[in-house]
């Protein structure tokens, strides 16, 4: 049952066009691997909410969680590389979304867990200010979320 | 060639994937400081993970990720000798993989 909702999150929307059929063009990409295609309105949204509702359907707040562990520095010196690690505590793991409130665009990354995927993530993200960095995790079909607080003294979005 | 460093690890059952992508990761919203036009958005969107055939973890990323990338991801189900392979897409139809062995 659980690889099938995974099956369903990996095709799931067009997949004919851009980068990803030109992965599969090239051979990087088998059609058993092929993702569904980049979501354009989710990563254009300009609100966090806009952004959890393109990318994980979610209508209202999501429930805030103990078991999503954010780290992430108190203060970035540079905006421009805050690095951030996501870790969940719970089964069912489906999506993390890395999401930067007062960024410009702040849906920032989605990390997909196909079979086997342990729900944890890292990466370093760019922010434009002191903002809270807000982890979204669907599991079993519900979102859950938490949020740390990163402050900026140097924004790294250059715009 | 390769745009990318990639490690594998195991520990415990658990693989740890850790990948340095050389990649501008442009927002689009930046303007060349001497021509004053804007510099086009170029940026990694699409990340997979394989290992056994399979795609472990994937990843979509947007310009908001920073410049030469780290990525760190994990899953179980791979043992040492097995190779890991991450390969990604950017917004302007460029793509590059690297493999690495699970140490």
């Amino acid at each position: 049952m659980q690889t099938d909702t995974k099956r369903r999150v990996f095709l799931k929307g067009s997949v004919a066009s851009g980068a990803v059929a030109a992965a599969v063009g090239a051979g990087l990409l088998t059609p058993q691997m092929v993702l569904a295609e980049w979501n354009k309105a989710a990563f254009e949204s300009k609100t966090v909410e806009d952004a959890a509702k393109n990318l994980l359907g979610l209508e209202g707040a999501a429930e805030e969680s103990g078991d999503i562990t954010i780290k992430a520095p108190d203060i970035a010196e540079n905006g421009a590389v805050v690095p951030v690690t996501v870790d969940v505590n719970m089964d069912g793991v489906e999506t993390i979304a890395f999401i930067a409130r007062e960024n410009p665009s702040p849906l920032v990354a989605a990390f997909h867990m196909g079979d086997g995927g342990v729900p944890f993530a890292r990466t370093n993200i760019k922010m434009g200010k002191t903002s809270d960095v807000i982890a979204m995790v669907t599991a079993g079909g519900k979102t859950f979320m938490a949020k740390k607080e990163v402050k900026v003294t140097i924004g790294g979005c250059g715009g | 060639m390769s745009s990318m460093k990639v490690k594998a690890k195991e520990k415990d059952g658990i693989v740890e994937v850790k990948a340095l992508i050389k990649h501008p990761m442009e927002t689009g919203q930046r303007k060349d400081q001497k021509t004053g036009k804007p510099i086009p958005a170029h940026f990694v969107q699409q990340i997979t993970v394989e290992q056994g055939g399979q795609t472990r973890v994937s990843a979509d990323w947007s310009g908001g990720v920073s410049k030469n990338p780290l990525l760190f991801v994990k899953f179980k189900g791979g043992a040492k000798g097995d190779m890991v392979k991450v390969a990604w897409t950017d917004n302007q139809g460029g793509s590059d993989s690297a493999e690495a062995e699970i140490k």
